[in-house]
């Protein structure tokens, strides 16, 4: 199995988008993961049918049990998250601002403290046209999105080890999701856009990948929205040593593609779908080179 | 007054909202912007101007092994695995460390200690008379974004007007940003992917307990869907930026729409006049 990772460090580049279209190209048998748990788009594009759910258990936070508590403040002042708030007879854990650390239950000198489970998301198990698909929700708010996407992997691997290719739908940034995407994944497409953002937070994203020794290939989205800025990143890009597999025109019948809910390359012959099914070949060619690589 | 420009979704122009509304009220106030996407600031791009770099440290556990006995106490109570101990050595793992410093706490032996490690960066420069630009910047590798947004909107602290540009998504780094705000603008597209990641969007906002009102950007004029989620939540759309190959471009440049097309300066000066009244505050 070959694990790749879509990714882009800057948002909204058209990761999904490119994700959905290689989903419904590539051959062979595939699972796919929507790693994006904060705001997971892909199966607005895939309609996927649920199998089954099961919850997701982030970190466990701490609890002050009211009746214990004498308020001496020893966990308010040992707290490095401000997750301590007083008021009324007994403190209290904020749980949007605990980190499951534990130390609170450590340092109370009642045991007033316990760590609790909680439900922080749910993990969906789900049947598209193309293979399985794993996906999540986030409660809104709630931390751990790098634990989900954690179990949002080991879930896929669980279930559909021997498929061909594991094809993941990654979160944008280079933070705690971004890390737990790539982690264990052997080639990243990173979709950028010429834009000077999008050159800023492509060279941060390639630093970060470079930590992880894998296959960086870029997909330019957008690319005739600024062929001056297109080409900064082609020359980037060469000097870094890094294959630019696909540039991708502007085009309306992408968002007429979203408001569908399918794969820009469902909706009918367009450049954009054009495009995607030549950044789709030359993937193939570097899928075929990894392979012979590998072996 | 605080404001927070956030999205849900990413692309869907955060930071050329917040840049444009700093630059517009540049002209009568004193304004900080702090970038608070500390994973890929780009505030930066729109203001350049010479910048001072200060450290964000964390600190994290320094093993003495002269002293240590190996007990695995450490190991046992760190939430996050990044302690383990074998017979004769001790591994730590710094990137799942979340500073805490239980280990210290709980080590019998005093063995452990901690030092401080550099996490990222605050940057602060003065691009325009007026305004204050300070920017967070997660070291690349380290995972944790919540502590540099701490470090960046401290040196805030003070300021009378702070609007922040926020990560997409809705976790950790959202609620940090959003966090002490008293209003946020949420910038969306009129597509199902902006939809369905603004009415995440929408929900952390009301769990904060912080007013949000919509900016609808990329409009292609079918936001029909979106302006009827809008009603039924009882958000004010504040402002529809349409979709124009110009605007686009003005902004992948890394100019601002205010200053190349002074037009849009009423715009942004009545969208702060919604905000004020979002967030309570009379101006």
């Amino acid at each position: 199995m070959i694990r790749l990772a879509v990714i882009s460090g800057k948002g909204g580049t058209g990761k999904t988008m490119i994700t959905a279209a290689l989903a419904q190209l590539l051959p062979g048998s595939l699972v796919l993961a929507d790693c994006d748990v904060d705001a997971a788009n892909l199966e607005l594009l895939l309609n996927p049918k649920l199998i089954r759910t099961e919850p997701f258990m982030g970190m466990k936070n701490a609890v002050i049990d009211p009746a214990l508590c004498t308020q001496c403040g020893e966990c308010m002042e040992h707290c490095r998250f401000g997750a301590i708030e007083a008021g009324g007879d007994a403190y209290r854990v904020s749980l949007l601002r605990c980190e499951g650390c534990a130390v609170c239950t450590h340092v109370c000198p009642a045991t007033a403290v316990t760590m609790q489970p909680r439900q922080t998301g749910e993990v969906m198990y789900s049947e598209t046209e193309r293979g399985h698909l794993v996906h999540a929700r986030l409660v809104p708010g709630a931390g751990n999105s790098g634990l989900l996407v954690h179990a949002v992997k080991k879930t896929a691997m669980r279930q559909d080890r021997n498929c061909d290719l594991f094809l993941i739908d990654g979160p944008p940034g280079t933070g705690c999701p971004l890390i737990s995407t790539i982690s264990g994944v052997d080639i990243v497409l990173i979709v950028t856009e010429p834009s000077v953002s999008g050159l800023h937070d492509l060279k941060r994203v390639v630093a970060v990948c470079r930590q992880f020794r894998l296959r960086i290939l870029v997909a330019i989205n957008r690319f005739d929205l600024d062929e001056s800025l297109t080409d900064s990143i082609r020359q980037w890009c060469s000097v870094e040593k890094i294959s630019l597999v696909g540039k991708i025109p502007f085009d309306p019948v992408v968002i007429e593609s979203v408001r569908k809910g399918v794969p820009v390359t469902s909706a009918g012959a367009s450049p954009a779908a054009q495009a995607i099914q030549m950044l789709e070949s030359n993937f193939e060619q570097e899928l075929r080179h990894y392979r012979d690589h590998r072996e | 007054m605080r404001l927070a420009v956030a999205s849900g979704k990413g692309g869907t122009g955060k930071t050329m909202v917040a840049a444009n509304l700093a630059f517009m009220l540049t002209q009568t106030e004193r304004v900080t912007l702090v970038d608070c996407d500390v994973e890929e600031p780009n505030l930066h791009l729109f203001f350049p101007a010479p910048a001072t770099t200060t450290e964000v440290t964390g600190p994290v556990p320094v093993v003495d092994e002269n002293t240590c006995q190996y007990c695995g106490l450490c190991e046992e109570f760190c939430q996050y695995g990044a302690m383990t101990v074998l017979r004769s050595r001790v591994l730590f793992f710094p990137e799942l460390c979340h500073s805490c410093g239980g280990c210290t706490l709980v080590c019998p032996n005093g063995a452990i200690h901690e030092e401080p490690k550099q996490i990222g960066t605050t940057t602060i420069s003065t691009p325009l008379p007026r305004l204050n630009l300070i920017s967070g910047m997660l070291k690349t590798g380290n995972p944790h974004a919540v502590p540099i947004i701490r470090a960046a909107k401290k040196l805030a602290a003070s300021d009378p007007l702070v609007i922040c540009d926020t990560a997409p998504g809705t976790s950790c780094p959202v609620v940090e940003t959003l966090d002490g705000c008293d209003a946020c603008i949420l910038v969306t597209e009129s597509t199902p992917f902006g939809l369905h990641d603004l009415q995440l969007a929408v929900d952390v906002t009301a769990r904060l307990g912080v007013p949000a009102g919509i900016i609808i950007n990329w409009s292609d004029g079918k936001d029909q869907a979106t302006i009827e989620f809008c009603m039924d939540h009882d958000l004010e759309v504040m402002m529809t930026i349409p979709f124009d190959r110009e605007i686009a471009a003005i902004q992948s440049r890394g100019e601002l729409l205010c200053r190349v097309r002074p037009e849009w300066q009423k715009a942004f000066a009545a969208l702060f006049v919604k905000c004020s009244t979002l967030a309570g505050v009379d101006r």
